[in-house]
């Protein structure tokens, strides 16, 4: 364990926290319009913005820095978006072009003119965090607090960010998601983009001393992506991007001060990390989340493929008993793996399972079907053959060919759907192959 | 050891013309960086990938402080250039594998992918590079040079690696040209001719890192994007056909990988990565403007022609028809300005210039007469638009009141042929010109349609 300071780690977390928050919120509208790499081009070329600001006063606490690096951010938006228009050029080259001409020229100008002591290319890229507990300013109402400069910043920034969502947020909702909808409707989302990318533009600026200016787009744009794959409409999304924010700002800090020691060096650049735990939220949200994620997508690929074996295993008993042969584990281990393609471990665990819902008994080696058994037995085999039936019927398939259709249907074929196929086959006795339809 | 010291020695000139084989060595090979990108960018440019590099480029950070930690953990020399771009190497091609599972197995949109994949393995990178200041064997500091780019730092070496790279990677574009060039635009034509798309988009790909990887030390990983960008959007406003693209592309990239060099060598601590993408942007620039085929100025040429011959058409059809309408071989400019002939005042004067009519001062107005070649004209621009008019009166059920508006706008555009067909059409007389269907109006409210409406 380190030894963990209360004002430096803790004025750390909290402005990364409040940096990451206020990155997140304009960071989902970026995500919902599909322009996330405009979060990528405004945060590179915010820099030539910042330096001429720094140059011009010579210290990095003033307005004129500040208004810099709007003035970039939306010359970065305002060119790609012409060359994109009357240049014709691709909208990804378009701002590569633009940020890359932008970041070259502020680099240039910090290498050439400004003190490095003060702001530093590697500052550029990932920030101070460690720093900035030390720079403190006084609050201008209350007397003798005195709070981290880069915390006053982010915070305002934050605060900003939050009243411009609350004023306009109807407005931001349907140019996010239907501008054409917003046009019709009288607003101007073209104004509303703009507004958008003055928001990112100032948040990324507040955020520069704590983050730079590559990390800050994991913290604008990580959050959204990962709180979309949850999220069902715009509030929980922005509300779940906040959280994840929090929850990276804190655990990044963490990681960056305790994991080196496990391998034996010191801390991390806090940034860093907290860009690193977002990627890593973010691969754990795409896994499990509900809908499309990987993991819950495979339990339910392969919970209906081990229903789908069970109920094959049940048929084939009533199968069986129908012509009157005997059926043991053998037996219909051997019948089903020569049907279809299955594993015999999967054919093992379903007998297992029907043997323990007491739908199979088993009297020695011999296997038999239970009263419940045989019911929910004859139900899919009526299934099966109601298909088939129908498949010769209504959909003019040779009889020779409706089978391995009938075997895919009759897994999800619910009762009202049964009774539908019964009346539109007429309630036929036999199948096409002459076997008996159970009733 | 250093190739591009700017000693007291080196001077301006000697930069200039190369006189010292090292500094000649690092300057082609920047060059032939510059052509390289130019070639491979284009293509993906073509195929609408163009930033996927600049993914990738972020993506090599951690690999190269990974590769630094390794080797000077184990104790080979740590800031050999070999390891540090396997490491490279090995994290960029991580990288793209990530942004293509995570739009398909995440289901992200591909900006979102590539926003995710370059930040995050960023942030990675620059954590690792917080462990590999505290190593005490070896200096980290050289690592800093991957970032931004320096060719003073660069050794002979380096400088042949980087240049051998890129010609055999603009060697392998030219061979697979016709390969590579159909999976940027078809390819399910291609796949139908039984090529194996897969394995060019992993050709492709493999140059992609290649001239990334190389292009670390020489531009520096935040702006390595710019090699593979700029030259081939720039080489767009030049030209539509491929090949010609391609060759653009080259030859830009490698001039802006020359200036840019060589202006970094003036002072000795520019940013190599920043002079490149700077001179790149300079090249952009004078492209955007002076381009022979999309180039602003090109296209405003193009317009004013467009506008020039519109305007000239339409007074001379004002002329003729009011001709017409009195029976005189001469009319006055206050008629022609009622019938809202004039697009503005010049109008009279330019097509006097042109030899098209002949003025006369009487009195308080200029009588008009139109010369034999404004005549042809007139007589071209009138059947045209009259043809046009009873096409669309019969065959696209127009009002008669409408079909005058209709014209106004495709007058100008009919090629020789059509019209011909539309007499055939129309079973006209060849070469006559038909009445007008419609009762032509002699006031001013009449405006012409077309790029000023």
């Amino acid at each position: 364990m380190t030894q963990w300071s209360l004002f430096f780690d803790g004025w750390i977390i909290a402005i990364a926290a409040t940096c990451a928050v206020a990155c997140a919120l304009p960071g989902c509208f970026l995500v919902l319009r599909r322009m996330s790499l405009m979060g990528d081009a405004i945060s590179h070329a915010v820099l030539p913005g910042i330096a001429i600001g720094f140059l011009l006063t010579g210290s990095r606490s003033n307005g004129i820095m500040f208004a810099g690096a709007i003035v970039a951010g939306f010359l970065t938006a305002f060119f790609s978006q012409w060359l994109k228009r009357f240049g014709r050029v691709d909208e990804g080259a378009a701002m590569g072009v633009v940020f890359t001409t932008l970041f070259a020229i502020g680099l240039l100008l910090i290498v050439r003119g400004a003190d490095s002591v003060e702001l530093d290319p590697s500052c550029v890229l990932y920030g101070a965090l460690e720093f900035a507990p030390l720079d403190l300013v006084a609050l201008p109402l209350l007397d003798g607090v005195k709070v981290p400069r880069a915390f006053l910043m982010v915070a305002m920034v934050l605060i900003i960010n939050l009243v411009i969502l609350a004023i306009w947020f109807k407005a931001f909702r349907i140019a996010a998601f239907d501008p054409e909808q917003a046009r019709a409707q009288g607003m101007r989302p073209d104004l509303m983009h703009h507004l958008l990318m003055g928001m990112t533009a100032v948040t990324t600026v507040a955020s520069f001393e704590a983050v730079g200016s590559i990390i800050v787009v994991a913290m604008i744009i990580v959050p959204a992506v990962c709180a979309r794959l949850f999220a069902t409409n715009l509030i929980s999304m922005l509300c779940l991007a906040s959280f994840l924010a929090l929850t990276s700002a804190f655990l990044g800090h963490l990681g960056a001060v305790e994991l080196p020691h496990l391998v034996g060096y010191g801390s991390v650049p806090t940034s860093g990390m907290i860009a690193v735990i977002g990627g890593c939220l973010l691969f754990g949200g795409i896994l499990i989340n509900p809908t499309h994620g990987v993991v819950p997508k495979s339990i339910r690929r392969w919970h209906f493929r081990f229903q789908t074996t069970t109920e094959d295993l049940l048929a084939l008993a009533w199968r069986l008993e129908e012509r009157g042969a005997q059926s043991s584990a053998r037996v219909l281990t051997h019948d089903l793996t020569t049907a279809r393609q299955v594993s015999r471990l999967e054919i093992a665990l379903s007998l297992r399972q029907l043997l323990n819902q007491g739908e199979l008994k088993r009297e020695e080696d011999l296997i038999s079907l239970t009263e419940a058994g045989r019911k929910r037995a004859a139900t899919l085999v009526r299934s099966h053959r109601l298909w088939e039936a129908w498949l010769a019927k209504s959909a003019g398939l040779a009889p020779d060919h409706v089978h391995d259709t009938a075997m895919r249907l009759e897994h999800v074929t619910d009762d009202a759907m049964l009774e539908q196929l019964a009346r539109e086959t007429g309630t036929p006795v036999t199948d096409p192959h002459g076997r008996k339809i159970p009733e | 050891m250093s190739a591009l010291l700017p000693t007291t020695e080196t001077t301006f000139l000697d930069l200039l013309f190369l006189s010292n084989w090292n500094t000649r060595v690092v300057v082609l090979g920047v060059t032939a960086l510059g052509m390289a990108g130019g070639v491979v960018g284009s293509f993906m440019l073509l195929r609408r990938r163009a930033l996927l590099g600049d993914a990738l480029s972020h993506a090599t950070l951690p690999g190269i402080v990974l590769a630094f930690l390794l080797a000077s953990t184990m104790g080979f020399g740590a800031k050999s250039y070999g390891v540090l771009l396997l490491g490279a190497t090995c994290s960029g091609v991580l990288g793209i594998i990530a942004v293509h599972w995570l739009t398909r197995a995440g289901r992200l949109s591909e900006d979102s992918a590539l926003g995710v994949v370059l930040s995050t393995f960023f942030g990675a990178g620059a954590a690792l590079l917080g462990l590999a200041q505290q190593e005490t064997t070896a200096s980290a500091a050289g690592l800093e040079t991957f970032i931004y780019g320096k060719t003073a730092s660069m050794l002979v070496l380096d400088a042949m690696v980087i240049g051998i790279t890129s010609l055999l990677t603009i060697t392998t574009c030219i061979v697979f040209f016709k390969e590579l060039r159909l999976i940027c635009f078809d390819q399910n034509y291609a796949r139908g001719r039984g090529m194996k798309t897969g394995a060019y988009d992993l050709l492709l790909m493999a140059m992609v890192i290649a001239v990334v990887v190389v292009g670390l030390q020489a531009v520096g990983l935040v702006l390595v994007i710019a090699v593979l960008v700029i030259p081939p959007a720039a080489a767009r406003f030049w030209t539509n056909r491929t090949g010609r693209i391609l060759l653009t592309a080259g030859v830009l990239g490698g001039l802006g990988g020359w200036t840019g060099t060589l202006s970094s060598a003036l002072a000795p601590d520019l940013p190599a990565g920043a002079m490149v993408v700077l001179a790149l942007g300079a090249f952009f620039l004078i492209s955007l403007v002076f381009g022979r085929q999309r180039g602003l100025l090109r296209r405003a040429l193009r317009l004013r022609r467009r506008s020039r011959s519109m305007e000239r058409e339409h007074a001379l059809r004002s002329i003729w028809e009011s001709l017409e309408h009195s029976g005189l071989d001469v009319c006055k400019e206050a008629e022609i300005t009622e019938r809202g002939g004039w697009a503005n005042s010049n109008s009279c004067q330019r097509l006097q210039r042109a030899g098209l009519i002949m003025t006369a001062k009487t009195g308080s107005d200029t009588e008009i007469r139109l010369s034999p070649t404004g005549e042809r004209s007139a007589v071209a621009v009138v059947r045209r638009h009259r043809l046009w008019e009873h096409y669309l009166l019969r065959r696209a059920d127009f009002d008669e009141d409408h079909v005058d508006r209709g014209a106004d706008d495709l007058e100008h555009l009919l090629p020789l042929e059509l019209l011909d067909e539309l007499e055939k059409e129309l079973n006209t007389e060849p070469g006559s010109i038909p009445p007008s269907p419609h009762p032509i109006m002699r006031n001013a409210s009449r405006r012409y349609g077309g790029l000023r409406r």
